[in-house]
Formats: C-alpha cells, structure tokens, sequence
C-alpha cells in the first residue's frame, strides 16, 4: 500500500534499450497509449501566454520588416557561435533560441556562400569580410557542386528540366533522432560512438576511411552540444531526469541541428509519445499537474515555432513564405496492434488551439483505420478549426516501408527514425519532358536541343503511340542526368557540408533512401488521355516548335474516378520511377520517387509552355498528384480515389494530394463535419492513398485576407505537404490557392 | 418548350430507355442529402415547377444523359469505404419517382452489395410501382414543398395530393423517414401553414427528422442560362429570425428538427 506520505516512484521498463542505443525498444515498453477523448486538455498558463505575446509582437514587427527582424552578418552560425538567448527568462520553462535574439537570423554559409550573400544584401546589409575571407581557404557545397557538373546539367538545370535542386543551398531532409540525447544523455552516446568508430578497422577502404571521418565529426559535434547545454545551465552529458528535462534535452539536439544546418527541411520525427512516457512518470509521482504537463508542450511547440533560417526572397517565392519544416509525425500504431497515440499526442495538436493556429511545426498525424475513434475526431475537430494539419497513411507505410518508428522527413516522405536517412532531390519537370517529347527533343520555350535522338513529329495529330514512344525515351533520358546530378550533389554535401550534429544522433553508417521526384502528373495523365480519347492537333511555329494545341472532343480527366485516365497517370509514375532506379546512387542509396511539388507549382507553370491538356504556357500546374483545377467535377471523392489509384510502391517518397473544403460542405453542422470528415480520411486511407492535406475553409476567408493581411496574422492553410501562413505567400500565389478546387455544393 | 417563362409539363415516357437511368450528374461527396457521406445520383425529369428550385437544368425529361446501372453501381461500391457506419447512395433529382422502375432495380443491386439507399422525392407519384421502391428504400427524404394546396399549386404548378399519399403509404410501411421544408419568406413560412402541417406529422411514427432548407438564390444563373424567367427576384433569404421562428413551430411537434 501506497501511503500519502510515501513517494511514488516509478521505474520504467527494462529491456534492449538499457543495452545499447535502441529508443523504439524503450517507447514500446514504457508507452501509456490512451484512448479517451479530449477533455482533459488544459488551455495555456499565464507563462505561456505572456511569452507568446511577446514572440507575436516580434513576428509582427519581422512582417513589417519585410519578412527578417535581424540578421547577424558577422558569425557563422554554428552550435556554439551564438550564446543563451532568451524571450524572457523567467517565464521560460524551455529555453534556447539559434542566436542571442528572438527572431535575429544567423548565417549558414557553407551550404552556398552566394545565397547568403544575397539574402544579407536584400536586406540592404553585407556580409563581413571576415567572414567571406573563410572561403578563400575552403569550399562551400555550392561551389564544389558546380565544379563538377557537366554541360548536360548545367543545360537541364537552366531550361527547368530539373529544378529546385540542393545545389546552391543544403539539403535538409535528414532526422536525428533527438529523443536519444534525453534518454541516455551525450555521454553515453559519444561513448557509443568511440566505440562505433574503434570497431570501423581492418582494411580501410574509401567507405570506411570515410566514416571514420564522419563518426569523428558526430563525436565533436556531441561535446559541442553538452558545451551549449552548460550555457544554458543544462547537463545535457547526463540522461534527462524529469518530463521538463526530457522536453528540454530534446530540443537542445534539435536547436544544435538548427544552429548549424539550414536544410530546406529540418523535421523533428517523432517525438510526443515519447515525451509522454517522462510527463506520465511526472505526473503520476504527482511532480507536475495536467496544466504544467500542457506548459511544456505549448512552450517547447512555441520554440519550433520561432526557428528562422537566413533565405533569399526568391527562395521565400518558391517555398511561400519561409518554411523549416519542423515536421513533428503524431500518432499511427505499433506493429504489434497497440496504438501510439498518447495523452501528448493531444497535447501536441492543443497548441494549435492555445497558441493559435501556425504552419510550424509542421504537424503530421498518422492515421490508422485502428486509431482510438477519440483521436481520431480530435484530429478532425482541430482541422476543421484550423486546417494546420496534415494526415499520412499509417497502415500503408508501416507495411510497405517496414517500421513502426518514423517520421515525415520534410512533407510527405516516411522516414524510419536514427536508422535511415534519406538525400534530397527536388523534382524532375515530367510536363517540360512530355513537350520536349513533342518537339524532337528541343525545349519548348527556347526552342533548344535538349534531349537526342528524339524522332521529330510531323503528323497534324497527334499519334497516341508515336507520342508515348517519344515520350518514354525522354524520360529514359532525363532519369539519366538526373541521376548523375544527385550523385554529384550529395558526394558534396557530404564532403563540405556534412551534418554532424544530427548524424550523431543516427546509427552510424546508415541506410540511405535517394529521394527523387516528379512534377505534373495530373497535366502528363490529362494530356495523355486527351491525344488517346479525343483530336489533339499540335500548332506548330516557324520554326516547327509546337506552340499551343487544338483539342477536338472530349476525353476522360484525371479526378473523377475514371480508370481510362487514371491508368495513365498510374503508369508514367511506375515507368519514370523504374527508369530512375536503374541507375546506381552514390553510397548505394536506394531510389525513391515522390509525387510532390512544394508550392513550387506555380513556379512550375510559369517556365512550361501550352501543354497538350488545354493549359496554357505559364499557367500553373496542381500541386503534388492533384488533378488540375476545375476538372475534378465529381465531387471529392472521386477525385481523391482518381489520386489513391498511384501506387506508392513506386512513390515511396510520397504522393501529395491537398484537399480544400468549405465548412458547409463537410456537413450541416459540426458533429456531422467531424463525423464526416473522419469517415472521409478513413475511406481515402482504405483506398491505399499516402497523404492529405486539409484544409476547412471558405473562399470568402481567403479573399479577405488577400486584401487585408493585417486582419489574418495567423491564418494558416496547408498546401502541398506542409502548411503556410497565408498572408505571407506572395500575391500570384495567394490568388492560385483561392482559384483551386474548393469542394462546395449547392 | 419555355412557355410564360417555365418549361411546360412534359410526359415522363422519355425517361424509360431499358436497364439505364437518365441522369444530371453525380455527387461523390454528399453530405447534406441524408446522414453521413453520400454518393448523390442526380436524376433528370421533374414534372414539379418549383419556382425556387436550385436545378432547374434538372427539370427538361430529355436532358441528361442515360447511364447503365452497372456504372452507378461500381462507382458505389468504389466509394464504398467512405461511407462508414452511416453513409450510402441517395437518389435525388431531378423527381426520382419518375424513374421508379429501374431505380428499384438500382437499389436492388446496391442492397446486394450492403450499401444503405435514401430517395429523396417530391413524393409525385404513388402506384404499385412506386411502392415497390420504397420498400428497397431505406431511409426516403420526402420533401414537402406547402401544406397548403392552393399555395402548392402557386410554388411548383402541381397538387400536393399525392406527396401526402407517399407520406401515408411510408408510415404504413413502418420504415423511416425525414421530412424536408424549403423555406421560402412570403411564400411557405406562414405560420398557420406550419402549425397545420405541424399537427398533421406529428403524429408519424415513421418521421425521425425534419431539416428545414433555407430559400437561397444561388441557382439563379441556371434559369437565365435556361432562358426561363426567375419568379422570385425580388425574395431575398430568410433571415434568422423567420428560421429560428419556424425551427421553433416545428420543434413543437417533431422531436428533432433541423436547420441545414
């Protein structure tokens, strides 16, 4: 008998996690998974609140500013360049900002000095000579890269063959697995590293000489994190001892990987659950209440928050606004039928509603059709509420990709955590290949040869399998300097810009995923059907190019359901993905192909001529696999089966679809919405479909806050595989997002 | 043939064509036609000339397009997994009556595949055949356009004799339905009316929800492209307080009555 007097203590479970670096071992042992609804939440503490003032006063001025408060223009940002910052110490429950000052902007240059440069000067500042001296001694990634590109990549980076590469800035994407400085502490884990390192011996080839290297590197970068943790009065050499410490030490590993990389994605896994373990421990030892348990969460989320790296405007064009991706993964179920979902996997989605809507961290929930039916209508309550969230298809990855321990590396893409990685490759340009296609092979804008060996088509119809013998060598073509490309950049990364901060929280030497992907499915699959279904006559200029095209009949769309086009669309995914595996990857990655945009779609539509589809040059393309706008006239289910029909074994890096609805629609009232929109995610996710976005909202919102920004500081809506602040897109994108298909009916 | 503004009363022969179903078009994702997530079959032909009606390219029994049962069918069972514990097909229209017979057969087929069926109808016809696809129907949304017949006839040019009859037969079948009241300010929001109908449905066994449907004119557009007049220019929306006044009649003798 537990007496009042008494101290609870609570051990937890032992198992292969005390033997060695294993925290899956350790959160399946130690979860408390929960099933209840969600009125146990707390709202925010008076703490809470008053910090969250002053980082909304900070962001405004950051607007008002021209989208950057400061930049410090005279230190490379490193995890130790900068000292404490705080908002306000003595409210502040979890402590560490990247630099000195909230929302000041720290120089990363080592992914490509030019960038940086640019991005200071646009600010109307310069970067210190000091600073720019570093790199007559050494190379940036940028450079390195270009050093070895050949013609052919230079040609197929500057006609948008190939666009969005990490070849001018880092590459991101890459997962430490940060709960592992909480659970063992660095101590433990430099020891596991010397010891990782000692038994790389024997005959040393060029991998092993390598890792040697870069297990070195994990180690320093260890020391240096336990160095920042001293700053901040932090032992983070220890394992964490309390809920606090566990939150805390958790993002001391990721504000390392934050203060050093700038990567165009840097997720934060999966880490709720295992928070949880540690607050349920608190908790039930009666250390902290349900309020202070809330604090935590809410100020750790508000820290994600504020991450800002150093990006040039035009990168902010692409991107819309100025995306981190602190991608957080919220939910799923282990593989032996429990599920994952815990008191803090509430918690985390309660901040949207204790801090207001955001975009960051970016929050993923896994969904399961075995999820707790409490979670699961939380979920959809705080999307119709707020539309910051993103759903994956838990049941799909876990049995195609084989762990029940991952996170969304960046959007969309599964990545197992502390065991795998993965290089990223932007996108390859499939409606420009397709027009190269037609055209002999030369670019359709510029009229240059390209691509060889493409037999000019001269017919005044287009031949269905003329165009598609074409077309497939094309793509054969592009995967093949793609490839190289990828190679080329991650060799580089590696060398000038490796990631030790967050490889020294990975396995040492592990698994590699080589993140390829592609752009205009819906255009290739709508083209495709209307040259096989209906009278596709080219017009063709003086010069032979094909410049706009004359469409007899009708033919079936992607979006509604309809196998004839649908097919289409399934079966260029699966030859390009084939083409691109064919070809082997530095450090013998293993190809992956997503079909994703990012925002760039309209970055996409601009510098792509007329397609045979009906879309006019510079008009944008739908984001990720989504049908074009307007042609899905179905309704949104068949339009979402038309996107569940792409197979994800052949994109296992993920399959975008972003999905718009006005509250009325979704139901009559808010019972039957969430009812609803639970039953939609379950039947989608039935179907074998990936990813969706969600939005809830009415187009009216959107046009008034394209007219007065000032009134919406915080209206968030997802795009594809991840969430902007509306506001701070750019103008043409505002008014692209409020043309696309909002599912409504009459 | 448009004559005084309205399309004049046509026979409903045209909408027989063997195994297939004249139809407008088709919802993927209804959720206001029944509970939970609906596949909506929208039928061509309406013999109704409901001067708000929001379809009126719904009306004209040659318009639309035959499509086989089999294709209905497959895109159902496609849906199938969207529909959850509630969900199903609803045929609207257009007057689904109108096509009956071959709709029986639809919802033969979709009982054969488990997947639940609403009819929302006008309740135009009643015959053998009529009750015939009641009894596969589950769930039948009758939507009563006036109490009052006089005032019926100004609304949609038609009697309201038969829709009651629909209504007897369904309560006599014992299976459920909802009633549906297009609220239109000046035209079906006289209280007296309401009360009337109030008092007569009250006592329905078989009635387990009313969803009062606000007036609006957002199928305006349709009747210019039509080259029909639009009788109701000048009616605006009702406003909160008729709908909360209404919603309160009908409370007083319905147990659960809705605003959609």
């Amino acid at each position: 008998m537990i007496t009042l007097e008494e101290e609870v203590k609570i051990e937890f479970g032992r198992g292969s996690w005390n033997n060695g670096v294993d925290v899956k071992d350790f959160v399946r042992r130690n979860i408390t998974p929960y099933y209840g609804d969600a009125s146990f939440l707390k709202g925010p503490t008076q703490k809470t609140k008053y910090l969250w003032q002053l980082c909304l006063k900070a962001m405004k001025e950051e607007r008002e500013k021209g989208g950057c408060r400061a930049i410090d223009t005279h230190t490379i940002s490193g995890i130790n360049s900068h000292g404490p910052g705080y908002i306000n110490e003595a409210l502040e429950v979890i402590v560490g900002l990247q630099t000195d000052e909230l929302l000041k902007r720290a120089m990363k240059p080592f992914g490509g000095l030019r960038v940086v440069e640019g991005a200071v000067a646009e600010r109307g500042m310069e970067v210190d000579q000091a600073v720019k001296d570093v790199f007559q001694y050494t190379k940036d990634h940028n450079s390195a890269v270009f050093a070895a590109y050949d013609a052919e990549i230079r040609q197929y980076r500057s006609k948008g063959v190939l666009t969005g590469l990490p070849d001018n800035y880092a590459r991101g994407r890459i997962i430490g697995d940060y709960r592992r400085l909480a659970l063992y502490g660095a101590d433990y884990l430099i020891n596991a590293k010397e010891a990782d390192k000692a038994a790389i011996d024997g005959a040393l080839d060029e991998h092993k000489i390598r890792l040697r290297e870069e297990v070195t590197d994990q180690i320093i970068a260890l020391k240096e994190i336990k160095k920042m943790g001293a700053g901040y009065g932090l032992e983070l050499g220890r394992p964490a001892a309390n809920a606090r410490e566990a939150v805390q030490w958790v993002y001391m590993a990721y504000l390392a990987a934050v203060k050093e990389q700038d990567g165009a994605a840097m997720s934060l896994g999966n880490v709720s659950s295992f928070l949880d373990i540690f607050i349920e421990k608190d908790l039930l030892e009666g250390k902290i209440d349900e309020a202070e348990a809330q604090e935590l969460i809410d100020q750790f989320v508000m820290k994600l928050r504020m991450v800002r790296h150093l990006r040039p405007g035009a990168y902010d064009e692409i991107f819309g606004g100025d995306p981190a991706w602190v991608t957080e993964a919220i939910g799923g179920q282990f593989e032996d039928g429990r599920t994952k979902v815990t008191k803090t996997s509430f918690r985390f989605l309660q901040t949207l509603y204790n801090l207001g809507p955001s975009p960051e961290p970016n929050l993923t929930v896994l969904w399961s059709q075995q999820l707790p039916e409490g979670f699961k209508n939380f979920c959809t309550q705080v999307s119709i509420d707020t539309s910051s969230i993103q759903y994956e298809n838990d049941d799909l990855m876990r049995e195609v990709r084989g762990s029940d321990d991952y996170g969304i590396a960046c959007c969309v893409s599964y990545q197992e955590i502390g065991k795998r990685i993965q290089f990223f490759g932007a996108r390859a340009n499939l409606p420009k290949t397709l027009l190269m296609a037609l055209n002999g092979g030369r670019e359709e804008m510029s009229g240059e040869q390209v691509l060889q060996d493409i037999a000019p088509l001269e017919g005044d119809v287009l031949d269905y399998q003329e165009v598609m013998r074409n077309f497939r060598q094309a793509m054969t073509q592009v995967a093949r300097v793609y490839s190289k490309t990828m190679n080329i950049i991650h060799y580089m990364h590696d060398r000038y810009y490796y990631e030790k901060a967050q490889f020294a929280f990975i396995d040492t030497d592990p698994g590699i995923d080589m993140a390829y992907g592609a752009a205009g499915i819906s255009i290739i699959a709508d083209s495709l059907s209307a040259i096989k279904y209906a009278k596709v006559r080219p017009v063709r200029n003086a010069e032979g190019l094909t410049v706009d095209f004359q469409i007899e009949g009708d033919y079936p769309k992607y979006g509604n359901d309809d196998d004839r086009v649908d097919v289409i669309a399934k079966k260029i995914a699966r030859f390009f993905f084939r083409e691109l595996a064919r070809h082997k990857c530095y450090k013998n990655a293993v190809p992956t192909m997503s079909l994703l945009t990012i925002t760039s779609n309209v970055m996409y539509g601009k510098k792509t001529g007329t397609t045979p589809d009906g879309r006019k040059a510079g008009e944008a393309f739908a984001p990720g696999a989504n049908p074009m706008h307007g042609r899905d006239t179905h309704g949104a289910i068949a339009s979402m089966n038309s996107v569940a029909k792409l197979d994800y074994r052949d994109s296992r890096d993920g399959i975008s679809n972003t999905f718009s609805i006005v509250p009325k629609s979704l139901g009559s009232n808010p019972q039957d919405q969430v009812e609803n929109l639970t039953a939609l995610l379950d039947g989608y996710f039935s179907k074998k479909a990936q990813h969706l976005n969600v939005n809830v909202l009415n187009r009216e919102t959107l046009l008034d806050a394209y007219h007065h920004p000032e009134n919406y500081p915080q209206l968030t809506i997802r795009v594809s595989g991840y969430a902007v602040n509306f506001i701070r897109l750019s103008k043409a994108h505002q008014l692209e997002v409020i043309a696309r298909t909002f599912h409504e009916r009459m | 043939m448009i004559q005084n503004g309205l399309l004049i009363p046509q026979e409903s022969g045209h909408l027989n064509e063997g195994e297939r179903l004249r139809i407008h078009s088709i919802e993927t994702f209804g959720t206001h036609d029944g509970p939970g997530i609906r596949m909506v079959v929208f039928v061509q032909g309406c013999q109704f000339r409901c001067l708000y009606c929001a379809n009126p390219d719904t009306m004209d029994v040659t318009g639309g397009k035959f499509t086989g049962l089999e294709e209905i069918v497959k895109r159902a069972v496609d849906q199938k997994p969207y529909f959850g514990k509630s969900g199903g097909v609803t045929v609207s229209g257009g007057e689904p009556l109108l096509q009956r017979r071959i709709l029986k057969q639809l919802f033969i087929k979709l009982h054969a595949e488990g997947i639940n069926t609403a009819l929302d109808s006008n309740g135009r016809l009643i015959d053998q055949q009529t009750k015939d696809l009641l009894e596969e129907t589950d769930l039948l949304l009758l939507d009563v356009k006036h109490f009052n017949n006089d005032w019926h006839r100004k609304l949609t040019g038609l009697s309201n004799v038969n829709t009651f009859k629909v209504a007897k037969h369904r309560e006599e079948s014992g299976k459920p339905m909802w009633l549906r009241y297009v609220l239109v300010p000046g035209w079906s929001d006289q209280e007296d009316y309401l009360h009337q109908l109030g008092c007569y449905f009250g006592g329905f066994k078989t009635i387990r929800k009313v969803e009062i449907l606000p007036y609006h004119q957002l199928g305006v557009h349709k009747w210019e492209a039509l080259g029909m007049d639009y009788k109701l220019k000048g009616v605006g929306p009702p406003s909160e307080e008729i709908l909360n006044k209404s919603a309160a009649i009908f409370r007083e003798y319905f147990e659960e009555v809705q605003v959609n």
